[in-house]
């Protein structure tokens, strides 16, 4: 059965369809109905039996490229446009379809903002490719 | 345990005993759902107890098990339940006593009101006598998941009458849908699809059971040459045959021709038929393609618009008409499929394919670069980037 990254972005992606500021910008209420989300969208996935992981990451990013026989790694950390991509987290799921995948992520993006109103974030949604080898013969 | 063939636990033959054993309990009248975890009860005291003290009868000994536990479940339940209890333990009106357990159970956890993986995760449980935890490791998903998939779909089964002859198409799909998930760690799913497709034809008639079968055996022969020892692709025409299992070959063949000699044929009849023609030839030269691509008519004549409703089975018509007829009679044939599966990676593989038997390699590199950008199996976007990169070298060094 297929399973998918539902992957949320700090920044990133398309033209948001509605602005908000950052969340530490909230009232204290708004901050608490959206992490309540978060936890219900975990448990709701597990009910379905279609949850296979959940993970947070840190803004904070360095990368890091092979400095050559004789040197150690190089590494940066910025400074980077702000229209890079940055991921914030992801659900992984396991799922009957890529329209079910699609379901859930609108469900996902419906996530409460500022003012308990739907955020409408753009959910990235990426297949996972199976590493098992098939049973059947390869074109 | 003992050396005294007698007294070994033979997990497999205990594993065969689940559907009689547990048909026996629903048909009985009980739940599904209750009957189905007693049993799973019953089978870890089995794994306990039995190699010290083998039973004599161990259908006998599991069903009795089982009902202790069942019984242990409605005290318990007794207390808060007291009214329920007299109606849970009447025998469903309707229930009946003949027919195959086998067919009964992949009936009902093929319930058409159940998805895909659900029919399969109960399916595999039921029926296969697995674990949560074996089914789960099969699937890569964590136990709690694999075990909230089988507790919902019981429970959308509670209360449904499973006294109905189900929809043997589910029942086909299902099996099939498990042998091509393949294997993972130690669960072989593609051997429980074939074992599941076995006894399944022992329980029913029907000649497209007998084909899915014969389908599974005949394609699963060539899994040893599937793959090289660095477990990269090895594709039909570039496997060595001296691999390929001819004891599963002989047995696939045998029970196809069993289930072509109904004369209802089918989609997995004609396609075990082609799956034959292959294994059939001693090299890929000898293949006979024109009776393959005889098949595929009959495959493609099944469905009113193949187009739509069976494009695979028009793609692979197209690999055998490219054959036959050459590369651009082939390739004209996946133009029409274009709008329905063009952004599939085989539909991309199969026109790389035929541009490189019509000697078109830059055409061919381009497409099985297209191809592997689509892939979603990590050993074929290998392979397909491999053939792109090799189409392309030939290419250029003409």
């Amino acid at each position: 059965m297929p399973k998918y990254l539902l992957l949320k972005h700090y920044r990133g992606g398309p033209e948001p369809h509605r602005s908000v500021p950052p969340i530490d910008q909230w009232a204290p209420e708004d901050v608490e109905a959206h992490v309540a989300f978060q936890h219900h969208v975990s448990e709701l996935l597990e009910e379905n039996g279609e949850y296979v992981d959940a993970q947070a990451l840190a803004p904070a990013r360095t990368w890091v490229r092979y400095g050559g026989p004789e040197a150690g790694p190089v590494t940066t950390d910025g400074p980077h446009p702000e229209t890079s991509d940055l991921v914030a987290g992801w659900w992984m799921i396991d799922v009957d379809s890529h329209e079910r995948a699609v379901e859930l992520a609108a469900y996902v993006s419906s996530e409460p903002g500022p003012g308990g109103e739907p955020m409408y974030e753009w959910i990235d949604v990426r297949e996972i490719m199976w590493e098992r080898p098939r049973t059947t013969d390869a074109a | 345990m003992t050396d005294d063939p007698t007294r070994r636990l033979d997990e497999g033959a205990l594993r065969a005993l689940v559907p009689r054993v547990l048909a026996g309990l629903v048909r009985r009248g009980e739940d599904f759902d209750a009957a189905e975890d007693a049993l799973q009860e019953a089978l870890l005291e089995a794994l306990r107890v039995w190699p010290e003290h083998p039973p004599r009868e161990p259908g006998a000994w599991l069903t009795t098990v089982a009902t202790r536990r069942l019984v242990d479940a409605r005290r318990s339940e007794a207390a808060r339940h007291r009214r329920e209890e007299t109606t849970y333990a009447e025998p469903r009106a309707g229930a009946t006593e003949e027919g195959d357990d086998t067919l009964f159970l992949l009936f009902c956890c093929c319930h058409p009101d159940l998805a895909p993986t659900s029919q399969v995760a109960l399916t595999l449980r039921a029926v296969g006598g697995l674990t949560t935890r074996e089914i789960a490791d099969a699937f890569y998903v964590p136990e709690a998941t694999m075990a909230q998939r089988i507790s919902r779909a019981k429970r959308t089964l509670h209360g449904r009458r499973l006294d109905q002859p189900g929809d043997l198409a589910v029942v086909l799909r299902v099996l099939y849908l498990v042998y091509t998930t393949g294997h993972a760690g130690r669960v072989d799913l593609a051997g429980e699809a074939i074992r599941l497709a076995r006894q399944l034809t022992l329980a029913t008639e029907e000649p497209e059971a007998r084909g899915l079968l014969a389908l599974m055996l005949l394609n699963h022969a060539r899994l040893p040459a599937r793959f090289d020892t660095e477990g990269r692709i090895v594709t039909l025409d570039r496997q060595d045959r001296g691999r390929w299992d001819t004891r599963e070959i002989a047995e696939g063949v045998r029970v196809l021709q069993s289930a072509l000699a109904l004369e209802r044929p089918g989609r997995y009849q004609i396609e075990a038929a082609i799956a034959a023609l292959h294994d059939d030839a001693a090299s890929t030269e000898e293949t006979d393609w024109p009776q393959i691509l005889a098949w595929y008519d009959d495959l493609v004549a099944l469905t009113d618009e193949p187009v739509r409703q069976d494009p695979a089975a028009v793609l692979g018509r197209a690999v055998a008409v490219g054959h036959v007829l050459g590369a651009a009679a082939g390739l004209r044939e996946t133009d029409r499929l274009q709008d329905v599966i063009g952004d599939r990676h085989r539909w991309h593989a199969v026109r790389a394919h035929l541009h490189g038997l019509g000697g078109d390699l830059p055409a061919a590199a381009a497409a099985y670069a297209e191809a592997a950008r689509r892939a979603t199996n990590v050993a074929e976007r290998d392979h397909l980037v491999r053939q792109a990169a090799r189409a392309r070298a030939a290419a250029t060094a003409h």
